[in-house]
C-alpha cells in the first residue's frame, strides 16, 4: 500500500527552497553573541525544534536575528515517528506553529522513537524493520507532511542493537519509506559509520543502497568508542567530539555519489569554542567546493 | 504488553531485564548494548536537571545531586518533550526526600531555580509607558476599578528560608557561611528585556504582587497588607518594565 496524501504537492529531490549546498553548524546559546557580532561565513544554522517551543525570551530573540543573516534548518528530536502509538497532536501543532514563525529552509526528524505511553525518554530509540513498522512510519510521516504542509527529511539512525524480527535491512526500509511518502533523506554519515561498526556491515554499500538523489542534508559528528560483551568495538553517537577521520573518508565517498549537499557539523556535548566548530565546517565546505562527482 | 512498552520500561527500571528479541552480529550479550540506551536516557535527563538546578547541586554536592536526580527520573519521568520544563515538580519531590531532610530550604531553592527558567522563556510583552500609569493614578475616580497586568515572567516566591541569599551566595561575592538559612525571604523572579532578574522584596510587596497576579484590583491588592509601601512597589514594577497592561474594566 502507498499513502499518496499530498505528495504530489510536495517538492521532490533537493527542493529549490532547501538548504544551500554549503556547511553549517548547530546554533548554541553560548556562541550566539559571537556569531551575531562576527557573522562567520557559514551556509546555514540548525536548531532543535523542541528548544524553541517556548513563548519568548532570548532563544527567540537570538534566533530571529540569526535568521536575518542565514538560512535555517529546524531539526526535530521529539516527534517519535517510529513510535507504536499515535503521534502527539499537540506536539505536531507546536511544531507547525514554530515552522510558520520561522519558515525554515528545511525541516528534518528521525527514524526512531522517543516517547511511549506519555513518557518522553529523551533518546532516539531503535525500531524493528518489518512490514508493520514500515506501514506505521509511513502513516506518521504522511501525517507530519500533511500537517506541516511541507516535505520533511528523515534521518537514518545510529543504533546499538538490531531486532530478530526485522525483515528489511535499514537502507531498503528507508528507501521504501521515501518512495511511499515522498519525504527526503537527511543522511547522517556519522550514524552510518557508527552503525556499520556496531552491526558489522559495509558502510559504503549501505550508502550506495540509499536513494541518494533524495538527500537534502548531510550530518557529520563525532563518536565515542567502547567495546561490547564480546570485546568488539561499540561506537556511541554522542556528538561530543570532532568528526573522526574515518567519517571524513565516508563523507568524501558519499559526496562523490551525491555531489555537493548541505552539511552540518553536529556538536551537542562537550561544546568547544566557536572557532573550532568553524574550522570543522570549513573542512566540510572545502570538500563541497572541490568534490569530483563519480556517479 | 507491546514490545516498545517493555523496551521503555526496561530503560527506566534497572531491575528489569534487557528486552527479548534483540540481536547482535557477533552473538554477544545484547544486555551490554541495551545498557547504552539505558545510560543515554538516564544521563541526559539527569544532565537536564543539573542544567536547571545548579545551586541545588552546589548545595548538596554533585554525587548526591545525581543520585537524587536519578531517583527522580525513574519515578517522575518527563511527560513533555520540552526539556526546559522538566523538573517543575523536583521541589515537591525534594520536600519528601528524606536524605535531604537536613536541608529544609533545598526545595525552595529548587523552586527559585525553576522560576528563573520559566522567566527566561516567558512571552515577550512590552511594558506600558510610565506616563500612562501616572495618568491612571492621577484619576482617583477611576482608580477603584483599575487592574494591573503584569509581565508573564514575574513570579513571587515567599519562603520561610533565606533562599535568595543562599542562591546569591552561589552567584558571586556573598559568603555562604554568612547566610542564616532560617531567615524568611520573599523573592521576585522576572525578566527585564532579555535579562532574568532575581531580587528580594518585602513580604508585603510579595503579597501585593501575588494578589495582582491573581487578578485582584489594585486597591484590593493594596489593602491586604498594612505594611505595604505601595509607591515603592509600583516604582519597582515600573522601573523593571513589569506593568504590561492597565485595565479599567470599562
Amino acid at each position: 500500500m502507498s499513502y499518496p496524501v499530498d505528495t504530489q504537492l510536495l517538492p521532490r529531490g533537493a527542493s529549490p527552497a532547501g538548504l544551500p549546498a554549503r556547511s553549517g553548524i548547530g546554533l548554541k546559546s553560548t556562541h550566539v553573541g559571537e556569531i551575531l557580532q562576527t557573522l562567520p561565513a557559514l551556509g546555514f544554522f540548525e536548531v532543535h525544534a523542541e528548544n524553541y517551543m517556548v513563548d519568548g525570551g532570548p532563544f527567540h530573540q537570538h534566533l530571529a536575528r540569526v535568521c536575518e543573516h542565514y538560512p535555517l534548518s529546524i531539526h526535530g528530536v521529539g516527534l517519535s515517528i517510529g513510535a507504536e502509538g499515535a503521534l502527539d497532536a499537540c506536539h505536531l501543532d507546536a511544531l507547525a506553529a514554530l515552522l510558520d514563525r520561522y519558515q525554515p529552509a528545511s525541516f528534518s526528524e528521525h527514524l526512531a522513537w522517543s516517547s511511549h505511553g506519555g513518557v518522553f525518554l529523551n533518546d532516539l530509540l531503535p525500531l524493528p524493520y518489518t512490514g508493520r513498522t514500515l506501514q506505521r512510519v509511513c502513516e506518521h510521516i504522511d501525517q507530519v507532511q500533511t500537517r506541516l504542509r511541507r516535505r520533511m527529511l528523515l534521518e537514518n539512525p545510529a543504533t546499538y542493537v538490531q531486532f530478530a524480527e526485522s525483515t528489511w535491512d535499514e537502507p531498503a526500509f528507508i528507501a521504501e519509506v521515501l518512495r511511499r511518502t515522498g519525504c527526503g533523506l537527511l543522511l547522517d554519515v556519522n550514524n552510518v559509520f557508527v552503525s556499520s561498526v556496531n552491526h558489522h556491515f559495509d558502510a559504503q554499500a549501505y550508502v550506495r543502497a540509499l536513494p541518494l538523489d533524495q538527500v537534502g542534508e548531510i550530518h557529520l559528528a563525532g563518536f565515542a568508542e567502547q567495546v561490547d560483551a564480546a570485546g568488539d568495538p561499540l561506537l556511541i553517537d554522542h556528538h561530543g567530539a570532532p568528526v573522526d577521520a574515518a567519517v571524513w573518508r565516508l563523507y568524501d565517498y558519499t559526496l562523490g555519489l551525491t555531489g555537493p549537499v548541505a552539511t552540518l557539523i553536529e556538536r551537542d556535548n562537550d561544546l568547544p569554542a566557536l572557532p573550532m566548530l568553524l574550522a570543522e565546517a570549513g573542512m566540510a565546505e572545502h570538500r563541497l567546493h572541490t568534490i569530483q562527482v563519480t556517479a | 504488553m507491546s514490545a516498545q512498552a517493555l523496551f521503555a520500561q526496561a530503560l527506566l527500571q534497572p531491575a528489569q531485564p534487557c528486552p527479548d528479541g534483540l540481536r547482535v552480529w557477533n552473538g554477544s550479550d545484547p544486555a551490554l548494548r541495551f545498557a547504552v540506551y539505558r545510560n543515554n536516557v538516564l544521563v541526559s535527563l539527569v544532565d537536564a536537571l543539573a542544567t536547571t538546578f545548579p545551586v541545588v547541586q552546589a548545595l548538596v554536592g554533585e554525587e548526591f545531586f545525581r543520585a537524587m536526580a536519578a531517583l527522580f527520573v525513574r519515578t517522575h519521568s518527563p511527560q513533555s518533550r520540552i526539556l526546559a520544563w522538566y523538573g517543575a515538580d523536583l521541589a515537591d519531590f525534594i520536600e519528601h526526600f528524606e536524605p535531604a531532610g537536613s536541608l529544609p530550604y533545598l526545595a525552595d531553592v529548587a523552586r527559585l531555580e525553576m522560576a528563573r527558567v520559566r522567566a527566561y522563556h516567558a512571552a515577550d510583552v512590552a511594558a506600558v509607558p510610565s506616563e500612562a500609569l501616572q495618568a491612571a493614578l492621577a484619576q482617583p475616580e477611576r482608580l477603584a476599578s483599575l487592574r494591573l497586568g503584569l509581565h508573564p515572567s514575574l513570579q513571587v516566591l515567599a519562603s520561610r528560608y533565606a533562599v535568595f541569599s543562599l542562591w546569591a551566595a552561589h552567584q558571586g561575592p556573598l559568603d555562604l557561611a554568612s547566610v542564616d538559612p532560617c531567615q524568611a525571604e520573599t523573592v521576585l523572579v522576572y525578566r527585564n528585556g532579555m535579562q532574568v532578574e532575581t531580587t528580594t522584596a518585602s513580604p508585603a510587596s510579595g503579597h501585593f504582587i501575588r494578589a495582582v497576579l491573581q487578578g485582584e484590583s489594585l486597591l484590593a491588592a493594596a489593602s491586604a497588607d498594612t505594611d505595604l509601601n505601595l509607591p515603592a512597589t509600583l516604582a519597582h514594577l515600573v522601573r523593571q518594565q513589569l506593568i504590561t497592561h492597565l485595565d479599567f474594566g470599562d
